[in-house]
């Protein structure tokens, strides 16, 4: 078969002594260069100048808006001189969404860096993350207690409620992609609007069925429970997409060698859509650790490690942290950071874990 | 349209590697099975598409369908492995026979009927999931036949043989289906509908979304197959239907009636001393 | 060779041309994996929808009780059995829509710049910021509003009193230009909450701008290009006008997240239960916080008055992430995918 591709190709020789080397197309060139740093230089200057000294205002915020209002101006002048009105805008246009990308990036940079930046008072106290904070006061010196039951308290609520609501989400959404049936454009719709439900008002149904009425007490499982609520329509909806995009061709495929509907699933629309729907798992889950709302309604704060989700209060991070700021003692204050700043690389690990599923292509052996 | 280079290298593989490559092992006896499509109607909905079409397709022979699109040739391919009834509102009337058995008769399993009948589809649908090799044995997983890893090994080998893909892809079996190219990924798929040992092969317009060396390439194969399995082609291409079919049917549909066939014999007929004057018009390409 | 009828008994025998009934003689494997399916569905149907029912239910009692006056009350004082939510529903509201005011341009002008503005190398990393931004809990930018944020928002919230004080919004009750100001008068409010809150609205509205902005067709794109057009010129003839549907639906379905958040807002705020349109000045409540605020030493009756707040604002959720949903789903034109 190598007979029928292979052609007679002659080889041409490449000219001697000249490499060819890509051109730079698209080029920003030096005027450009120019009329760019040399119109922040000036508005620079003019602001120096004028915003303290002319203006009777103050703070770093107000001299970064004057700076880069008056650059805008600035910048539009020097344009002008020498370029048609389309291009101006364009410069300009590329300048607003180069400092609006900068601040959302430098915002979002921000509230994770200041985070650890704070929590690096707890953090450099081993105990920290081995001990519970139980015979311990909230005003106690940071080398004292811990949140161990907090990061425990996390683990077990998340785990029980990934565990219960993932075959819940991944079935329903098996049920309305694959199976189908009289109900299920009703389930669909249903599913769909109960994504809505704000976190709170499940959590207070809970409360208000589990807790007062049925007079459970408050415990890891009744969060648990609720957090279930929540994921439950969140990853039958994210995974129906993902189901939903596995081309009908595949199924075709399959069926047409014979293969029972439920092989169709097992064997071929499932792994097809691996990655859709582990991204969609690990999104619900890092929802389900941030969770706030709920926990502070259901869990009830314990300040002792505990296993039990079931007859005793069971604290987690996000608790954790409301409940130490609420006291507004520093210590206390240094103890949300040190957590919080643990909560967040919970949920940077599942971030990155998604990023590597997502990007993983091809067979996995 | 056929040059005598082509002539020549096809002739240079035809009893090169490939041919030596299949023919080791014992051809199938009985070289597929009948097929008998009798008196076949279809439904989407309310509206008919194809009207009391009976067929018959013998064993070791290549059956072209050709026809305008529209004509309902696809529809009635999919009613002969029960493809046609997946589609919601699909309604058909008729029998479809092989070897004297209704596959349509209560009792039958659909899954039954399409894994003796296999299809290979218009665009190469490998699965991506999948290696080149599990691919080609993921009949058998679908199907609940179990293997012992020697025999996969064999088959897995002897399937990407006959389908003429195995020495391209003999040292990167591991690798996902979606490297190869869309020639290579439509024989992947001729392969892996081997590999249940179907008795009738149906092919929806395999090569119309390859290129030429890759069409000539697929037409080798089913020549080569054509002696094991009975085959059926749904075909736009008439020099591709006069080359590898040994029967053909016309079909033809009036607008807003459904379709049917014009006329059926053997391809060398149809093309040469056509009986029909519209079936005249369409092997010239004067018509649809 | 004989190709119709064939000779076979039964191929002779005339048989109307009606449909005949389709037996797929289903294998046992799909029976249970059907069953099974079904059974998990309609149970997720029947608990999510039981919830539902359970809150509308629920707030009958209240409704009954406080009638029309639930809505415009604006106490919530259950000692004096004085229950509204007229003052939180307005702040609800008041930090919903700033922090659209604010999300909705930086989300719109982050997402064109990921899509046609930013060099190639890095676009990946800030769609992966973009992805992160939406994981970070809200606590934490709940901690970093009121730590990091509040400091410096009040400069700019005195400001805006000093200049633009004769507007009604952004009227402040102490003296601006005091030697030294009242900072306490501008802390824990809606304005702050707002923009704490707009953290969490940009990452949904953008992400959705984004995707439907790749989906921009790119011949129209290049047609474009080839009649000379700048960056700004495409994005404004092609890009914009063909995802108008996925900015507003976006827009929508970051409005209905906002308004349902709870952890940040209870963090900022001071709670204060007054109708005002003073966005700057300190004290304000919503629905969420709340709820949060007060189920802790809330009798039956007062939790069924918390249930029936909650169920307003599920309703309002509901009706912008449905209308989001709508909106979003028009937009995309046959966007399917086919082998």
């Amino acid at each position: 078969m190598t007979t029928i591709t292979s052609a007679p190709v002659r080889e041409v020789a490449p000219p001697v002594g000249r490499r060819a080397i890509p051109r730079k197309v698209q080029a920003f060139t030096f005027d450009d260069r120019l009329s760019l740093f040399g119109s922040l230089a000036s508005s620079f200057a003019l602001v120096t100048i004028g915003y303290d000294h002319l203006l009777d205002t103050s703070g770093i915020v107000g001299f970064l808006v004057c700076w880069y209002f008056v650059f805008l101006l600035v910048y539009a002048g020097v344009l002008s001189m020498s370029n048609t009105r389309a291009l101006v805008v364009e410069r300009l246009v590329t300048a607003t969404l180069y400092a609006v990308a900068a601040l959302v990036v430098f915002a979002l940079g921000s509230a994770v860096l200041y985070t650890f930046f704070q929590g690096w008072h707890a953090f450099v106290h081993f105990g920290f993350f081995t001990h519970d904070m139980s015979g311990v006061s909230p005003t106690a010196p940071l080398s004292q207690g811990g949140i161990l039951q907090a990061i425990a308290g996390t683990v077990i609520e998340v785990a029980i409620a990934v565990g219960v609501s993932l075959p819940l989400g991944i079935g329903t959404a098996i049920y309305m992609s694959e199976v189908g049936g009289r109900w299920s454009r009703l389930v669909q719709t249903v599913v769909e609007a109960m994504t809505a439900l704000p976190e709170i008002l499940a959590g207070l149904f809970v409360y208000v069925t589990l807790i007062v009425d049925v007079g459970l007490p408050k415990s890891g499982l009744a969060a648990s429970i609720a957090m279930s609520v929540t994921m439950v329509p969140i990853i039958a909806r994210a995974s129906e997409v993902a189901l939903r995009i596995v081309p009908r061709g595949l199924r075709e495929a399959s069926s047409a060698l014979g293969a029972s509907h439920w092989k169709t699933v097992r064997k071929v629309v499932l792994p097809s859509a691996r990655s859709g729907l582990a991204t969609a798992t690990i999104l619900a889950t890092a929802r389900g650790i941030g969770e706030t709302a709920i926990v502070l309604i259901t869990s009830g704060a314990s300040s002792f490690l505990t296993f039990n989700p079931i007859g005793n209060p069971m604290n987690s991070l996000p608790l954790f942290i409301y409940t130490a700021y609420t006291t507004h003692e520093p210590v206390a204050i240094a103890r949300a950071f040190g957590a919080a700043s643990v909560l967040l690389l919970m949920v940077l690990v599942l971030f990155v874990a998604t990023r590597f599923l997502s990007r993983e292509k091809g067979v996995a052996r | 349209m056929t040059t005598a280079t082509d002539e020549a290298l096809i002739q240079s593989t035809a009893d090169g590697q490939i041919m030596s490559g299949w023919s080791e092992r014992a051809p199938s006896p009985r070289g597929g099975a009948r097929l008998e499509a009798i008196e076949v109607s279809a439904w989407f909905g309310q509206t008919q598409v194809l009207d009391d079409v009976s067929l018959s397709m013998p064993p070791a022979t290549v059956t072209a369908l050709i026809g305008p699109s529209g004509c309902g040739k696809s529809t009635f391919l999919r009613i002969l492995n029960r493809m046609h009834e997946s589609v919601p509102g699909a309604q058909l009337a008729g029998e479809v026979r092989l070897n004297g058995e209704d596959i349509y008769a209560p009792g039958q399993r659909v899954t039954r009927a399409r894994k003796r009948i296999g299809m290979v589809f218009q665009k190469p649908n490998p699965f991506p999931a999948m290696s080149i090799a599990d691919n080609v044995t993921s009949g058998l997983a679908l199907t609940n036949i179990r293997i012992s890893r020697g025999d996969r090994r064999g088959l897995v080998e002897d399937c990407l043989n006959r389908a003429g893909l195995w020495r391209e892809v003999k040292d990167r079996l591991g690798a996902p289906g979606s490297v190869l190219s869309g020639g290579q990924q439509q024989r992947l798929c001729i392969a892996r509908a081997l590999a249940v040992e179907p008795e009738v092969l149906l092919m929806d317009e395999p090569c119309s979304a390859l290129d030429p060396t890759s069409t000539r390439r697929i037409e080798e194969t089913i020549a080569e197959l054509s002696s094991q399995v009975t085959i059926v082609i749904v075909t736009h291409n008439m020099q591709q239907a006069h080359r590898v079919s040994q029967q053909a049917a016309l079909f033809l549909a009036d607008e807003r009636a459904p379709g049917g066939i014009v006329e059926c014999g053997p391809t060398e007929q149809l093309f040469s001393n056509p009986v029909d004057p519209r079936t005249a018009d369409y092997v010239d390409g004067r018509f649809g | 060779m004989t190709i119709v009828g064939n000779g076979s008994p039964q191929g002779v025998q005339i048989t109307p041309r009606l449909p005949r009934r389709l037996t797929p003689g289903r294998e046992p494997s799909d029976w249970i994996f059907h069953g099974l399916a079904t059974t998990v569905g309609l149970s997720v149907l029947a608990v999510t929808g039981a919830i539902g029912l359970f809150l509308g239910y629920q707030s009958i009692p209240t409704l009954r009780h406080y009638g029309w006056h639930f809505f415009t009350q604006s106490n919530w004082l259950p000692e004096l059995n004085q229950i509204g939510i007229a003052a939180v529903l307005v702040g609800t509201a008041e930090v919903a829509l700033i922090a659209m005011f604010v999300s909705f341009p930086l989300a719109l002008m982050f997402a064109l710049f990921i899509t046609d503005y930013a060099p190639p190398r890095i676009k990946s990393w800030l769609v992966s910021a973009v992805d992160l931004m939406a994981a970070v809990p809200s606590i934490i930018y709940g901690l970093w509003g009121f730590f990091l944020l509040q400091p410096h928002a009040i400069d700019v919230a005195r400001w805006l009193s000093q200049y633009l004080g004769w507007l009604p919004i952004f009227h402040v009750d102490t003296d601006p230009n005091a030697a030294v100001w009242q900072q306490s008068s501008y802390t824990g409010s809606a304005f702050i909450a707002g923009l704490a809150v707009s953290m969490m609205a940009i990452p949904l509205a953008c992400a959705v701008m984004r995707a439907v902005f790749d989906q921009a067709p790119l011949g129209e794109r290049e047609a474009a290009m080839a009649l000379g057009g700048t960056r700004f010129g495409v994005a404004r003839t092609v890009v914009l006008p063909f995802a108008k549907g996925g900015i507003i639906g976006g827009t929508m379905l970051a409005l209905g997240r906002a308004l349902g958040e709870t952890a940040a807002v209870l963090i900022i705020i001071s709670p204060e239960y007054l109708i005002k349109a003073r966005i700057l000045e300190a004290g304000t409540q919503t629905i969420s916080a709340l709820i949060a605020a007060n189920f802790g030493d809330a009798t039956t009756s007062q939790l069924s008055a918390l249930l029936t707040a909650g169920f307003v604002l599920f309703l309002i959720t509901l009706t912008v992430n449905t209308c989001a949903a709508v909106v979003i789903r028009r937009s995309r034109s046959g966007a399917s995918t086919d082998i």
